[in-house]
């Protein structure tokens, strides 16, 4: 077992939503959830972050920002799309300026649906993405030999 | 002896060629050759007049005497016309009144003038022979770069570049006769014929800001030049004495109004606070002028006045009155710094600060004290003069003096850049000569286990505090790096040779002498320390260890860190700019898809540390100061 | 050979301390909200998945500043603990930290340059303090060397009351806690992201993480310094110290740069020079 499923450091990022499924987000930090007991830390800086948790639907305007937040997230990272509007576009789908569901621009590791998604779900949706980080992170070992990343041995150049 | 007259020929000779030379290459070729003449000089004197000093020489001659009387006589009449023609009344009468007493004490008192020994050496005036020499003379070589930006730059300003050369390598000579004099008479002259370098210099834009300039220097060190000329009567009517040995053997309270006559002359000169403003208004002045006053030469003729009196104001009211003007213009002048973002006023602003500090460490007169201000002067002289270089370099290729403007500085100049940031860390980065003078006199502050030491003790740490933010904002600003990809143009090439061989020159300096710095302490420093004091001075050896190991880890590791980083690929992106990215160079993508650019300018606090507000109150402090010593030396 | 055991054992034994202590904190902030809270040992946990996770830097002068921050952070409490001149010691304090600050500039990101201004501003805030805490143990134990403050008999705490109420108020200035932690903080959720650390990621995060807990450990050894008589009472200060400092994290909201700095500076002048003041005039009395 690696360390990264000891704390995955979350980024949350609000494509078009209606605040629903930010609000229940959130809430997994309260007290009531206290999502802090698997180590999950919110963020707020891509270059910190293992998982991109986004909710609402991507639009023509957000489009290239997610990319880019994505991007300037170090691997392994994992994606999870919160809410039905991050998974399809929900009731938002047959705008004229939204594109879809995270999918149509980044690759999503988890759905989780709901409107809004509940924070058992969304906490669940968490682990399950924690499972996916160890996964890929064992791909990195597999490539680089490395078990942690010592600062002057670092790995292969990522191309996005 | 020899080395001495040579010190002093070689400068002259210098000047006295700069007519004849009508090429910019011709001229470069002269000004290394004398440097490398003079630092050979300067070597030399190290080398084989180390073991014998101090060292007193006669040099008696009657010819030189008059000479130097002539020259007093010449100086005043020039600087009467000069002042008559521009209606400065008050430097004119402050000449006359100067000239007066010279000629007053050579008229009555003729036979007393006479000095047992003209001349001496110690390990005090070899330091100081070695800033005028080496850096002094690197600063010439560095001008004959700069002045050829500066005439095609400048097409309004009449190329009188030859006329610049001999007013700075007489400067030069001046200095050299002025460390070496003990004839107070003879230092008197030079200190005037500093003065009138210093007025020409920074009146040879000769625009009307740079003559009003010129003459506020002119006014506030004829002011000076006066105290001194009243002590050395003083000296000469009441106890007949003209060396300056002999006064430093006096018992302090039978010589009180001399000393405070004199402290005044050291005061104006190195622009402590009432009189600060002269040394400000000298930023008009080219470059190359500015590091000469600043780090070599004018300034630190003021400094080494008093440290050489230091002595005789140890536990004294004049020597409290000395050490609080100084405590003073250090805290405010660094707080001051704070809020310039022309960084040529950055620099001048620190210099007064730093002359506070070594002027306060010369009014507490103790072994401890006296250490700190020969290393502040030395470790001083090197980083500020690299530092005014290297502003000089990049205000040409720029065009501008405005810390605001050197954004990125390190993608578009690499080389200069490097250098100041030598320059700068050698200003107030821990294991660099700066930070570690500055260290032992707060050290030594404690020791003297007095109130006066306490105050010192608060001026300097919020001082500190202050030096620390500007001059670690101002190396922000400049090492703040933009991406490979994006092309910046390297603007280092267009720098001239002279230029980048006396930045690189100093730069090593900077460095070689915080590793040579327990050489030169227990050589030069300690020896004289102990001389003076009385008592065998030391610095704890465990703490040279410390500091040579700090010295060396800030060389080595990052050329470690980066070499072992060679080969290990990092995942390369943008700053973070809330996904908005376009590129590093500051931009993003605004709404409705425009690229903006994001300017990111420094903290300058001005609502605290406005200029006009501090700097009044700290000439109001001043003032206050030098009327309490004269005062007490009066009652 | 004692001082190079010393060194070795400060240098492997000063992190674990500082993280453990970081750990106390997270468990305690949470139960403070009444959350359970993450496990003891998660700093440790986050910063051995930083070094797993991919570095990404804006340029490679970056590292350079990140490794020498914290080698010099070590380096300062190694001089400390060894017995050094804790005058020479704070210097180095503040050369560490410079590097951190040259680091965020360096990215040339306006977050990461904002968060080097703010921490610039704490510095200047602070300076004076330390400088004269430092000045004052010196007035009292006659020795500018940890071991020899450390072993002196006389309580340090009695004597500069009001140096030690001024150390704790820009305590938290160090310690980039609320109510300063204006230009960091734990949580990036904030008007400048991560200040100082935003742009840094993987390995460098965690060599700053690490270079943060030689700090925290540094800097209670300093409180330590103020109640050296007795030992047991020396560590229940340090850690007394620490959690009024949670206490306090948690119970203020952030002050404005403006006024930490002239609060700062005030309470140096007021509590740090009256208290030395009086220690002379008593001296000399």
């Amino acid at each position: 077992m690696s360390f990264i499923a000891k704390s995955p450091w979350i980024l949350h990022y609000d494509g078009s939503s209606c605040n629903g499924c930010d609000i229940e987000t959130l809430a997994c930090l309260t007290p009531v959830y206290d999502i802090e007991r698997f180590g999950v830390i919110n963020t707020g800086n891509p270059k910190h972050a293992d998982i991109l948790i986004v909710t609402g639907s991507v639009n023509h305007q957000n489009r290239d920002v997610l990319l880019n937040i994505y991007n300037q997230m170090p691997d392994p990272k994992a994606v999870i799309a919160v809410g039905i509007c991050a998974i399809t576009g929900g009731i938002f789908a047959e705008c004229y300026n939204v594109l879809g569901g995270v999918d149509k621009v980044l690759p999503v590791d988890i759905y989780v649906p709901g409107c809004a998604a509940r924070p058992e779900a969304i906490i669940d949706g968490i682990v399950k993405a924690i499972g996916i980080l160890e996964m890929k992170h064992q791909n990195m070992r597999i490539k680089s030999k490395w078990r942690l990343r010592w600062p002057w041995k670092s790995e292969l150049k990522f191309s996005y | 002896m020899e080395i001495v007259l040579f010190l002093f020929i070689a400068p002259v000779l210098a000047a006295v060629i700069q007519p004849a030379i009508r090429t910019i290459r011709s001229r470069s070729i002269a000004a290394v050759g004398s440097a490398i003449v003079i630092s050979g000089g300067v070597i030399a004197l190290f080398f084989l007049d180390i073991k014998e000093s101090p060292a007193f020489f006669t040099a008696h001659s009657n010819a030189v005497n008059m000479a130097v009387l002539a020259g007093e006589i010449l100086l005043s009449v020039y600087v009467v016309i000069t002042g008559l023609k521009h209606k400065r009344y008050l430097a004119v009468l402050l000449m006359l009144a100067q000239i007066a007493i010279i000629l007053g004490l050579e008229l009555f008192y003729g036979d007393r003038l006479s000095a047992a020994h003209n001349l001496f050496l110690d390990r005090f005036s070899i330091i100081m022979a070695f800033i005028i020499g080496i850096i002094g003379s690197l600063i010439m070589v560095y001008a004959c770069g700069y002045m050829k930006d500066f005439h095609t730059q400048h097409p309004e300003v009449r190329d009188r570049s030859s006329f610049f050369f001999i007013v700075c390598y007489l400067f030069l000579a001046s200095m050299f006769v002025l460390v070496f004099a003990n004839n107070l008479v003879w230092l008197h002259f030079c200190w005037e014929l500093t003065t009138l370098a210093s007025f020409l210099l920074i009146g040879y834009a000769d625009t009307d800001e740079a003559v009003n300039n010129a003459f506020t220097a002119l006014t506030m060190n004829l002011l000076g030049g006066l105290a001194f000329a009243g002590g050395i009567a003083y000296l000469c009517v009441a106890h007949g004495i003209v060396e300056l040995d002999r006064l430093l053997a006096m018992n302090k309270y039978s010589v009180v109004l001399p000393v405070v006559l004199l402290s005044l002359a050291g005061i104006t000169k190195s622009a402590q606070l009432p009189f600060s403003g002269w040394l400000l208004g000298a930023m008009v002045a080219p470059t190359p002028s500015s590091a000469l006053l600043h780090s070599s030469t004018m300034v630190k003729a003021g400094v080494y006045l008093l440290l050489r009196l230091s002595p005789l104001l140890a536990h004294t009211l004049t020597g409290s009155m000395v050490t609080l003007v100084g405590g003073a213009s250090f805290l405010v002048a660094s707080l001051i710094a704070v809020s310039q973002r022309n960084a040529k006023w950055v620099l001048a602003y620190s210099t007064v600060a730093n002359l506070g500090l070594i002027v306060a460490c010369a009014g507490i007169g103790s072994a401890g004290t006296l250490w700190a201000g020969i290393f502040l002067i030395l470790f001083h002289a090197v980083a500020k003069s690299l530092l005014f270089q290297s502003v000089g370099t990049v205000e040409h290729r720029l065009h501008s003096r405005d810390i605001e403007d050197m954004d990125n500085l390190i993608n578009r100049m690499p080389r200069v850049t490097a250098m100041m940031v030598v320059g700068i860390s050698g200003m107030f980065l821990a294991p660099f000569g700066m930070l570690i003078s500055k260290w032992a006199a707060l050290k030594a502050f404690i020791d003297i286990d007095s109130m006066l030491g306490l105050v010192l003790i608060v001026l300097l740490s919020y001082g500190s505090a202050a030096t620390l933010f500007f001059w670690t904002k101002w190396m922000g600003k400049i090492i703040s790096m933009k991406n490979k990809k994006i092309e910046s143009g390297n603007m280092d090439a267009a720098v001239s040779r002279q230029e980048l061989s006396s930045e690189s020159i100093h730069a090593v300096l900077t460095v070689v002498l915080c590793l040579a710095f327990p050489l030169i302490s227990q050589l030069l420093v300690e020896p004289y320390v102990s001389r003076i004091s009385g008592i065998d001075y030391g610095i704890a050896r465990g703490n040279y260890v410390i500091m040579g190991i700090m010295v060396s880890m800030l060389i080595a590791l990052p050329v470690i860190i980066i070499r072992l980083q060679r080969h290990a690929q990092f995942v390369m992106s943008d700053g973070y700019t809330s996904g908005h990215t376009v590129s590093s160079d500051r931009h993003y993508i605004g709404s409705l898809g425009i690229d903006r650019k994001i300017s990111m300018k420094n903290i300058y606090m001005k609502e605290y540390f406005g200029e006009k507000k501090i700097f009044a109150a700290g000439t109001a402090a001043g003032i206050l100061f030098i009327i309490a010593m004269v005062a007490g030396a009066l009652i | 050979m004692k001082i190079i055991l010393g060194v070795i054992l400060y240098i492997v034994a000063a992190p674990l301390v500082g993280g453990i202590l970081a750990g106390i904190d997270r468990v305690l902030s949470a139960k403070l909200q009444s959350r359970v809270g993450p496990p003891l040992l998660q700093p440790f946990y986050d910063v051995l998945k930083l070094f797993e996770k991919r570095t990404m830097i804006v340029n490679r002068f970056q590292n350079a500043y990140a490794w020498c921050h914290v080698i010099f952070m070590a380096m300062t409490g190694a001089f400390f603990f060894e017995g050094g001149d804790i005058l020479l010691a704070v210097f180095a304090l503040t050369l560490a930290g410079i590097f951190l600050i040259l680091g965020a500039y360096s990215s040339n990101s306006p977050y990461s340059y904002l968060g080097a201004e703010r921490e610039l501003v704490l510095m200047l805030a602070y300076e004076p303090m330390v400088i004269l805490t430092m000045v004052g143990m010196y007035m009292v134990a006659q020795s500018f060397s940890f071991m020899e403050i450390a072993a002196s008999q006389r309580p340090i705490i009695l004597y500069l009351p009001g140096v030690f109420l001024g150390f704790l108020y820009i305590l938290p200035m160090k310690l980039r806690k609320s109510p300063f932690d204006i230009s960091s903080s734990h949580h990036a959720h904030q008007e400048l992201v991560r200040g100082l650390t935003s742009d840094f990621s993987g390995s460098m995060l965690a060599l700053i993480e690490i270079a943060h807990w030689y700090e925290t450990t540094l800097l209670l050894g300093l409180v330590y310094l103020f109640f050296s008589f007795n030992p047991v009472v020396g560590v229940c200060a340090a850690f007394g110290t620490y959690f009024l400092g949670i206490l306090v994290d948690n119970s203020y909201a952030r002050l404005k740069w403006e006024l930490a700095f002239t609060s700062a500076w005030g309470i140096a002048l007021v509590l740090g020079g009256g208290n030395l003041a009086i220690l002379y005039f008593i001296a000399g009395g």
